[in-house]
């Protein structure tokens, strides 16, 4: 299966989150998002529109708005708390681990505008930084959907679940790339492009990019693998290991910096299971110049050409392994 | 229960607290000794709840905001049926569940894990709103240490409290007025305290948080905002040595201590 790569439709995939949250709340009473003073930018205006009562701001306030989604789980109820990944995961450290995590409270959060979504607004507003501060901790799956389709489907997923959940979603368009009525499996990356050269893996708004790059190297001769790996963790051990074997060399990318994101995650893997070549692209630990989410990515060696570069010199770099 | 019942059974809390804190050679037995009558006041009189259905959805909540404190919580607990008296031995052992801070997904009773100062208010606040948004009759508790109003993530709690009208929710702090390294007047003073919740629109109640018949008729208040009680209480209350001397913060009594002490709260049994 190819994405689409002329005159594709983007989509932002906060539309699904809260066409999801909307019809859950709909079938349950006990769904109730909780924000900080996010209501136009986690999209909560048709929730909030029909259940007032089940909309509780805290204002802007995201210790404490962490704090009550834990006491919102503790009183029966299914909180979804949403706001700016940079704020939600960066303010509220210390009460993602002990009141979300550690005490394994059964609260969704909802990081909106993850990566460099916020763009010129800086790094102040970036959240680069995530998947590292919420991987480490226990109890917590961290999930990056690629597409509408893929948040669609991960939100029902979390609702389901019982327990917490770190969803990171983006405001930046992309296209659908998964089938129509994929069902999301936490923990499994999905084959979108099969191959034996080389394995690319991303998730999020790199996903596509990913593909637009496996076809750029498809028409050099080079068959690409593409794993779209929505979970970092758990991470997905058996694919990593079948990518390495199979296709003898890995790079990743993500919208993340190249420290402790999924290149990281997937290296873990790697290196103790099925050491091979490999390259991590990301936000090269630096904070980002300004610039769209779009041009940084670019400017990070991350546009479909520079990609398909990458996997090229890593292709190279496996022959000369012998 | 009659006060004199109730004071009774936190001297022999304090006794067993006293007890583990000298076996484990660790504990925080000053903010232990000066919540104790508070502690006891709710597990045996105010609160509703059934020790054989901790996860009861009717039940009161109580948070123990100062998690610092849990073997006054644990030594409660099993007091009131929740764990074994026996496994009070086991504080601090290796693999315990009883360790230095509570842990709600081991240990019947806890509602959520603290440690962390700050965390438990902002917990409790939601608690109060899902019982709003429910319907539910529950009331949540949440006891404070005063040093530990120092953090901010307490005065945001303090404020979305009061916007959502929680009349459902009883804030206690611990006044004692020390905390970890000095005095908070020596170090960040955050008292008086009175003034600031009222400030916020919070109803307020000063009692002696180490007298009985104090403690039960503010903890039975209610009104239709939230309430809080400055309870003035004494470091390490109890035990004649120890009282407001902010190094029994976390200090283990010698064997000749510990026999004074045990003296001193065995003698008011």
């Amino acid at each position: 299966m190819n994405a689409a790569t002329t005159s594709e439709k983007l989509h932002d995939c906060r539309d699904a989150f809260v066409a999801v949250l909307e019809r859950l709340g709909a079938e349950n009473s006990r769904v109730v998002a909780v924000c900080n003073d996010s209501v136009g930018s986690s999209k909560l205006g048709g929730f909030k529109a029909k259940w007032p009562d089940r909309l509780v701001n805290v204002g802007i306030a995201e210790q404490n708005m962490v704090g009550v989604g834990a006491g919102l789980a503790n009183g029966g109820l299914l909180p979804f708390v949403c706001g700016a990944s940079c704020f939600l995961t960066g303010r509220s450290l210390e009460q993602v681990k002990a009141d979300i995590a550690y005490s394994n409270a059964n609260v969704k959060l909802v990081g909106i505008s993850s990566g460099m979504a916020y763009g010129e607004l800086g790094p102040t507003h970036h959240s680069i930084e995530d998947f590292a501060w919420m991987r480490v901790l226990p109890n917590l799956p961290v999930v990056a959907p690629c597409d509408s389709i893929e948040t669609a489907a991960a939100v029902e997923w979390a609702a389901r679940h019982e327990g917490p959940v770190f969803l990171r979603l983006s405001r930046v368009g992309v296209p659908d790339l998964l089938p129509k009525g994929h069902v999301f499996v936490p923990g499994k990356a999905n084959t979108l492009r099969d191959g034996d050269a080389v394995t690319l893996i991303a998730n999020g708004t790199l996903t596509h990019r990913m593909m637009k790059a496996a076809t750029l190297l498809a028409a050099r001769g080079i068959e690409a693998r593409v794993l779209n790996m929505a979970t970092v963790r758990p991470i997905d051990v058996d694919s990593i290991v079948a990518a390495a074997r199979d296709t003898g060399a890995i790079l990743t990318a993500e919208e993340h910096s190249v420290y402790g994101g999924l290149g990281s995650a997937v290296a873990e893997v790697v290196v103790a299971e099925a050491p091979v070549p490999m390259k991590i692209l990301g936000v090269p630990g630096i904070f980002a110049p300004t610039g769209s989410a779009e041009f940084l990515l670019d400017e990070f060696g991350m546009s479909p050409p520079a990609i398909a570069e990458a996997a090229e010199e890593l292709v190279a770099r496996k022959s000369s392994r012998g | 229960m009659h006060p004199n019942d109730l004071d009774r059974i936190a001297r022999q809390i304090r006794l067993r607290d006293l007890q583990a804190v000298y076996e484990a050679g660790a504990g925080h037995i000053g903010g232990e000794m000066s919540a104790i009558d508070i502690l006891t006041a709710l597990y045996f009189r105010v609160l509703r709840i059934w020790p054989d259905q901790p996860k009861h959805p009717d039940r009161d909540r109580f948070v123990l905001s100062k998690g610092h404190v849990a073997l006054a919580l644990y030594v409660t607990l099993a007091k009131r049926g929740f764990l074994p008296e026996a496994e009070i031995s086991t504080f601090l052992k290796p693999h315990s569940r009883l360790n230095g801070h509570p842990n709600c997904n081991k240990v019947p009773g806890v509602e959520t894990n603290t440690g962390p100062l700050g965390h438990g208010l902002p917990v409790a606040v939601g608690m109060a709103k899902a019982a709003k948004l429910t319907g539910a009759s529950y009331h949540t508790y949440v006891l404070t240490g005063d040093g530990e109003m120092q953090e901010g993530s307490n005065w945001e709690a303090i404020s979305s409290a009061a916007q959502f009208g929680l009349g459902n929710l009883t804030l206690i702090i611990d006044h004692n007025r020390f905390q970890q390294g000095a005095a908070l007047r020596d170090t960040n003073n955050m008292a008086p305290f009175a003034d600031k919740l009222a400030a916020f629109g919070w109803d307020v109640s000063e009692i002696n948080g180490n007298a009985m018949a104090e403690i039960v008729p503010a903890l039975e208040h209610r009104s239709d905002r939230p309430h809080c009680i400055v309870a003035h209480t004494n470091k390490g209350h109890g035990i004649s040595f120890m009282q407001d001397k902010v190094d029994w913060h976390h200090k283990v009594p010698s064997a000749e201590q510990y026999q004074i002490a045990l003296a001193e709260l065995s003698e008011v049994l």
